[in-house]
């Protein structure tokens, strides 16, 4: 739409129905107001007028071109369809074992790890604080063993595995490679993603241990040490799913985790990388929430902001670096505890999104997250619809099929320039590191969500099941019970690798660690060594504590 | 009935560092005129008990969404019949499936609400218990 002649006269057309539809509101007033969380006004209909700025090759381009708006591959889903990949782990390693081999059996491409809470805020079984959380929210490792345990028969040169760890990454990292450096699998050849994204943890995930300075060393060691021994790894997965699940819009979680990617490129860079070396590893993690086209427009967004970012704010030369890859879940927080079947139905069409926006890998949630871990059956469904997203449906038949679309244009322009005016602000304040110590971004979410919650209650907002259309059943066919003797078990065979480990050789490894922690030295060759030595991550995160000191939380209301 | 504020401590006890409904339930109760003393992450029960008794609360409301419930719920009701605590009442929220409600309940847990609980029916639930006694 450049020519001027058509513009003005589509200009006058418009203003004519939008006369008409004045009396189509008089005769069928509208239900409600339509306003999107990020504070756009929904309009009646979007035309050619709304796109008419929308420069083709600048903003959106090919698939697999600058800015990468479209996607970032030239035919995307044509060639290889998206990872289907599931968040499991619960119980013990051997349990969990048995579920990513039932989910590889059944068409699943990738695995992802769920790890315990003790394991993720780095405490062994045995200690108090691990007191009725061992093997609940994911499987429990404490030591090398475990991790044998739970990749016995797993061929690690072809699985990617993605491990949702973050504060002890370098540690869970270092026992894949040394599991693989076991079964004759070389660094090199080793796939996967370790989430080691500690911002997001201060600001919505809560399982940090050391304070932000100390922790973005670490993350930079890591990222450091990945880009020279594993090419094939992703060393960062930079989340905005929990971000969105603490309660934050669709345009704050897009700015919260691209102001935190901002924090460790610098960081990186400032500790003397070249961003090219370690860029096009860098991969993101976002939420497939409810609102289907702004979270469309969302993905669009992020691959166009992060491109211009790398390429104008970072100096990066490869397009590799460039291009923004993408781990979906949909939002658990939409799950409801009523009439739990109602989520298969979310589901779908949150994944639905994900696919249409151009996802690298997806993981779908079960109906009944709401009310516990998910059995079996229920993480088959949710893999089905993703299959049938894929196989059935035709939507991966063609690249961005919604690109041009009047209103996603509209809004995905709209979400980038919201997206960037945080960022702005951010900056302002010194970085998302400094934000997040000012508590600026806890206080960002923490009002979106009460603002949240009061619509929902206010109705409106309609959450199908809860506040309309509550007469349907409640009751879930069965849940998943993780079995309480996990625990003790669990906690007898870390009695036992602590007997009957090499004394000395664990004695020097960790006193290796110490020194290197209190130097500026990368800390993975130690960690690694230590992890060879069976050390627990309770004592490798025990050492950490005692040089890094541990952060105390912003406990504003 | 007495113009003073009800007490309350909004608590997350193990390790989940889910804290959002926390956080929504407390800001509810202040907008309904509640004082309200949040503990922030990972709180023991012994921790919740003794900040309870310091902070000379009414109600304790406990957050938990990690699977954790049976071992550290259950634990924070004894430890206040001990300790002379047992006009504090204690309602618990989070992800915890119905069997386990009954059985939180027969161990002194006053009320659990799921996902999808409104803030207004707590802060409804705490008044209707507590209106009525000194």
């Amino acid at each position: 739409m450049t020519d001027p002649d058509k513009v003005q006269a589509l200009r006058g057309e418009r203003k004519s129905w939008e006369e008409s539809l004045e009396t189509a509101a008089v005769n069928n007033p509208e239900r409600k107001k339509f306003v999107l969380d990020s504070g756009l006004q929904v309009k009646t209909a979007y035309d050619p007028l709304d796109t008419a700025g929308l420069d083709y090759p600048d903003a959106l381009n090919w698939p697999g071109q600058y800015p990468f708006t479209r996607g970032i591959q030239a035919n995307m889903y044509r060639g290889r369809l998206w990872t289907m990949r599931q968040y499991a782990g619960f119980g013990s390693a051997g349990e969990t074992n048995a579920r990513f081999r039932y989910l590889l059996d059944q068409g699943q491409t990738g695995l992802s790890t769920a790890f315990d809470l003790p394991t993720q805020v780095g405490f062994d079984s045995d200690h108090p604080l691990a007191r009725g959380e061992v093997g609940k929210v994911g499987v429990a490792i404490d030591s090398l063993v475990d991790m044998e345990i739970l990749l016995e028969g797993i061929p690690l040169d072809r699985v990617s595995t993605s491990m949702t760890i973050n504060s002890p990454a370098a540690i869970l990292l270092a026992m894949y490679m040394v599991v693989a450096e076991k079964q004759g699998i070389p660094p090199e050849a080793l796939k996967g993603t370790i989430q080691n994204d500690i911002l997001k943890e201060y600001v919505a995930r809560g399982t940090y241990i050391f304070p932000p300075r100390e922790s973005m060393r670490l993350v930079v060691d890591i990222m450091a040490y990945a880009a020279k021994k594993l090419p094939n790894w992703n060393p960062i997965s930079i989340s905005g799913y929990h971000i969105r699940e603490a309660g934050s819009t669709a345009v704050q979680e897009l700015a919260f985790t691209l102001s935190n990617a901002i924090s460790y490129m610098q960081a990186a860079i400032d500790a003397g990388l070249d961003v090219d070396s370690f860029a096009p590893r860098i991969s993101f993690f976002f939420n497939a929430h409810l609102n289907f086209f702004e979270e469309i427009a969302k993905y669009r967004a992020a691959r166009r902001i992060w491109s211009r970012l790398m390429k104008e704010r970072f100096g990066a030369k490869n397009e590799r670096s460039m291009m923004l890859r993408f781990h979906t879940q949909t939002a658990g927080s939409t799950l409801t505890a009523q009439q739990p079947d109602v989520n298969v139905i979310r589901v779908a069409y949150q994944a639905l999104s994900a696919v249409l926006g151009g996802t690298q890998s997806l993981h779908t949630n079960s109906r009944d997250e709401a009310l516990a871990l998910p059995t079996e059956h229920s993480v088959l469904l949710a893999l089905r619809t993703q299959q049938v997203i894929a196989h059935e449906t035709g939507v991966a038949d063609t690249v961005d099929p919604l690109g041009g679309s009047y209103f996603i244009e509209s809004l995905t322009d709209h979400i980038e320039a919201e997206t960037m005016r945080y960022i702005e602000q951010i900056d302002n304040l010194g970085g998302s590191v400094a934000a997040i110590e000012k508590g600026f971004i806890q206080q960002e979410i923490q009002t979106s969500a009460y603002r949240y919650q009061k619509e929902v209650e206010a109705e409106e907002r309609i959450v199908v099941g809860v506040n309309k259309y509550t007469g349907g059943s409640d009751q879930a066919a069965d849940l998943l019970r993780v079995d309480p003797a996990v625990s003790q078990r669990q906690v007898e065979r870390l009695k036992e690798v602590r007997l009957n480990r090499n004394q000395a050789k664990l004695a020097e490894s960790l006193q290796e660690l110490r020194r290197a922690a209190q130097t500026s030295e990368n800390l993975m060759p130690s960690i690694v060594e230590a992890v060879r030595a069976y050390a627990t991550v309770g004592e490798i995160c025990g050492i950490l504590r005692e040089v890094f000191g541990e952060y105390q939380q912003n406990i504003n209301i | 009935m007495s113009a003073e504020p009800i007490r309350v401590l909004i608590g997350k006890v193990g390790l989940d560092g889910h804290d959002r409904g926390a956080r929504v339930v407390a800001q509810a109760l202040r907008d309904a005129g509640m004082e309200v003393i949040y503990t922030g992450l990972r709180q023991t029960p012994e921790q919740i008990v003794e900040t309870a008794l310091q902070e000379d609360v009414r109600v304790i409301g406990l957050s938990i969404l990690s699977g954790a419930h049976m071992q550290l719920l259950p634990p924070v009701v004894e430890m206040l019949r001990r300790q002379e605590g047992d006009d504090i009442m204690v309602i618990a929220g989070g992800i915890i499936p119905r069997e386990d409600i009954i059985y939180l309940k027969e161990s002194g847990v006053t009320e659990i609400f799921t996902p999808g609980a409104k803030t207004t029916d707590i802060v409804e639930f705490i008044k209707s218990r507590l209106i009525d006694t000194p």
